[in-house]
């Protein structure tokens, strides 16, 4: 099986390490290689963060470049257009709808381009966008809007439900899979 | 069962299965998780030390003491500890000895970009780089056997991509190491004149017999494919190699970066018609090939700068790239900056308002550098805010405009080396210590002043006033960085005073479990004129809308310090 990638973007502080820490899980108890590519320290203080995840046969580079990516999951709208162009043709992004204002806008120095996913569309690229914020509260927690797409992630995958199900339970605190299992159901079935 | 593992997790692993007894080391990202992984086997003591220096000289005194023994560091920490390294190697150890280095290509995290290949070449240390978590787990163990083997101090090379990487990893079962014990001999241990002579030809004859076994370990390792191209690389380089060339070209790697074999790479060589090193930063196989006299390539097609990928290697080789798509929006940059409620950004706005030079440190709080603050001057490296801050001031005598601003474990670092300075040599300098109770940058690491060790244990707590004063500053102040007009007038104060003065600027960090957040404050949009005076804190939860302040409550933790920014009263309790 050729590699697939799959990125997931984010702000720092979103909770993208979970989600990769989840999709690594799933992807290693599937028999996969796997390679997950992370960033700590200081891009994770409100910078834009990337998480590579790699997975197939076997696998040597940790990284995705241009034109390599699979899917995008992006945890706002902006970053999915930052890293638009390391989508592979015929690829898909996964985006949240939510807003938040880089610092270039907070101090008024330029606007945040709202239409940004209108002009992929427009440029030929498969957006499935969705407000994963308003679903991950709806689920229990705005913090669970790394579920919310990990499960409109799952739907594009060949992996069963129930193991996704089975990765979340080891992934998180027990605490919170309730709360995290209604959030990748409401991504996984969001219209 | 193989698990994922970040790289940083599998040399914990590798430490653990090899019976590693001690680690001690100072935070440092990309290094940070091999000590704080290693802290969850309760056989190995983990601590984190106040500095690198202090953390290897630990480690030294363990492995005389007769434990399998570990330091670790980002980089920049290896200079910091450079002095114990250098002459570790004349004295070699008894239990095996592991220094644990992690290079940050590209500066994910860090103040330069280093290749710490250079410190193992000039203090003669052999130096292992794995390629994968796999190696890094294997490396480690390999490490002290060659420790022992040849009774010196080994360097294991990290990189961020190889640290920071999850890959496949089998782990294995711990075997305890049977610890030899201390045995007093001063020809070996008390490096004065007449013995470091003697042990220098030792170091020497080491390398030599370190060279011999390059050339037939296992940690090097030829792979042969089309014989046209031949590569030499190591670490993260190999996996961009083998993605982008697979078997089309023959590859050496190499997994000892020092010493580098000679017969292995000149017999290489002559298998290949043309020999090109990959390499991240500088051209260190490539100048020992040319050393050797072959002609080998490296530096003329890949860049000294910034890290690699499988896009770089495929464009120095000629290959197709995949095709993108380009968005015609300029995508606004989304630097990292300082979270909603850091007790950072009252100072700082302070700073910036009272236009100060402000010598910087390495922290969170260099972040205090970003518009729309903007309150630092200079950052160079830990601890240098402190001293350099006096040089400023005894060469510009513009002490009552200059502060030097440094965290509260930067300061246990290597700051209070620069404050006793200031309070012998005497200049009227203003200290800042940024006391947010934790070492906040590498993600939240106890320190000397917290009143807790790396287990969570309580411990000795240092008394940053009473260390202060001791240090022989006599004016030491305490201010909550929540209240501006406080924070201002304090600053004032000490900086029209003619004599050495340190402000504590003391709250925790906002990220920190235990901090309670109130309520998030609103705006109200009927007194809200749209003055963005709120704005010039530069806090993430605040943006204009419509002409309006508002405030993401899903960000905001109700530190109520843009509420003393406005003058007409509308930002309110939510």
């Amino acid at each position: 099986m050729k590699t697939t990638s799959v990125m997931i973007v984010g702000v720092g502080g979103q909770g993208s390490l979970l989600a990769s820490k989840l999709l690594g899980k799933l992807l290693c108890d599937e028999g996969y290689d796997v390679k997950v590519s992370e960033v700590h320290g200081m891009s994770q203080r409100g910078g834009s963060v990337v998480t590579y995840v790699r997975f197939g046969d076997k696998v040597y580079s940790p990284v995705i470049t241009e034109g390599e990516a699979d899917f995008i999951v992006s945890f706002e709208k902006l970053e999915a257009a930052r890293y638009a162009s390391c989508l592979k043709e015929g690829g898909t992004v996964i985006v949240n709808t939510q807003e938040i204002a880089p610092m270039p806008v907070i101090v008024g120095a330029t606007v945040y381009p709202s239409a940004i996913l209108d002009e992929m569309t427009a440029k030929g690229i498969h957006v499935d966008a969705m407000d994963a914020l308003s679903l991950a509260e709806q689920a229990g927690s705005s913090k669970a809007v790394n579920i919310v797409l990990m499960g409109r992630l799952a739907k594009y995958f060949d992996i069963p439900k129930d193991k996704w199900i089975a990765a979340i339970e080891k992934s998180v605190a027990e605490k919170f899979v309730e709360m995290n299992k209604k959030a990748f159901e409401l991504g996984y079935s969001a219209e | 069962m193989k698990q994922l593992m970040i790289g940083n997790a599998a040399v914990s692993r590798g430490l653990y299965e090899a019976g590693c007894g001690l680690i001690s080391s100072y935070p440092g990202t990309p290094s940070t998780e091999i000590t704080e992984t290693a802290a969850k086997y309760p056989e190995i003591y983990c601590e984190w030390a106040p500095n690198e220096k202090v953390a290897m000289e630990v480690a030294f005194g363990a492995s005389l003491g007769g434990v399998r023994s570990v330091c670790c560091m980002k980089h920049v920490g290896l200079n910091v500890a450079a002095d114990p390294l250098y002459t570790m190697s004349y004295t070699g150890v008894n239990a095996g000895l592991v220094v644990c280095v992690a290079d940050d290509p590209a500066m994910h995290s860090s103040q330069n970009e280093q290749d710490s290949r250079h410190h193992a070449i000039a203090s003669k240390v052999p130096m292992l780089e794995p390629a994968d978590a796999a190696e890094s787990r294997d490396f480690a163990k390999k490490a002290f056997e060659l420790s022992e083997k040849f009774d010196t101090p080994v360097l294991l090379r990290m990189c961020t991509r190889i640290a920071h990487s999850q890959s496949l990893v089998e782990p294995g079962e711990r075997q305890e190491y049977v610890g030899k014990p201390y045995e007093k001999d001063a020809a070996k241990y008390i490096m004065m004149p007449a013995m470091a002579k003697k042990r220098h030809p030792i170091v020497e004859q080491r390398t030599a017999d370190l060279t011999a076994f390059a050339e037939t370990c296992d940690l090097n390792r030829e792979e042969w494919g089309g014989t046209d191209i031949g590569i030499i690389t190591t670490g993260t380089s190999y996996q961009y190699v083998k993605e982008v060339l697979g078997d089309e070209v023959s590859v050496l790697k190499l997994g000892m970066v020092n010493p580098l074999p000679v017969e292995r790479i000149k017999n290489f060589a002559k298998k290949v018609k043309r020999l090109i090193v990959v390499e991240e930063l500088d051209p260190i196989i490539e100048n020992h090939c040319k050393a050797l006299g072959l002609d080998a390539e490296g530096k003329n097609l890949f860049s000294m700068i910034g890290e690699f990928s499988q896009e770089t290697v495929a464009k120095a080789f000629g290959k197709d790239l995949p095709k993108t798509v380009t968005l015609d929006t300029d995508v606004p940059v989304r630097p990292p900056m300082m979270c909603a409620g850091c007790p950072h950004r009252g100072m700082f706005y302070t700073l910036s308002k009272l236009k100060l030079t402000v010598m910087g440190d390495i922290g969170c709080y260099t972040l205090g550098a970003q518009q729309p603050l903007a309150a630092i001057d200079t950052t160079l490296c830990m601890g240098a805010s402190v001293s350099g801050l006096h040089g400023f001031n005894k060469a510009a005598g513009a002490s009552d405009k200059t502060v030097a601003v440094i965290g509260d474990s930067t300061f246990m670092h290597s700051g209070m080396t620069g404050l006793v300075n200031i309070a012998y040599n005497n200049t009227a300098s203003t200290v800042i210590i940024l006391d947010n109770s934790i070492t906040g940058m590498t993600g939240h690491q106890q320190n000397p002043t917290t009143g807790f060790n790396l287990r969570g244990e309580p411990a000795a707590a240092v008394n940053l006033e009473a260390l202060c004063k001791a240090l022989g500053i006599d004016r030491v102040r305490v201010v909550d960085p929540y209240d501006l007009a406080a924070c201002e007038a304090v600053v004032k104060e000490e900086l029209a005073v003619d004599a050495p003065s340190v402000i504590i600027s003391r709250r925790p960090c906002v990220l920190l479990k235990h901090v309670k957040h109130d309520k998030p404050v609103k705006v109200n949009t009927d007194k809200c004129v749209g003055c963005k005076s709120c704005m010039k804190l530069g806090c993430p939860a605040i943006r204009i809308v419509d002409g309006k302040a508002q405030i993401d409550d899903t960000l905001c933790v109700g530190c109520h310090v843009c509420e003393q920014m406005c003058r007409l009263d509308a930002i309110e309790e939510g």
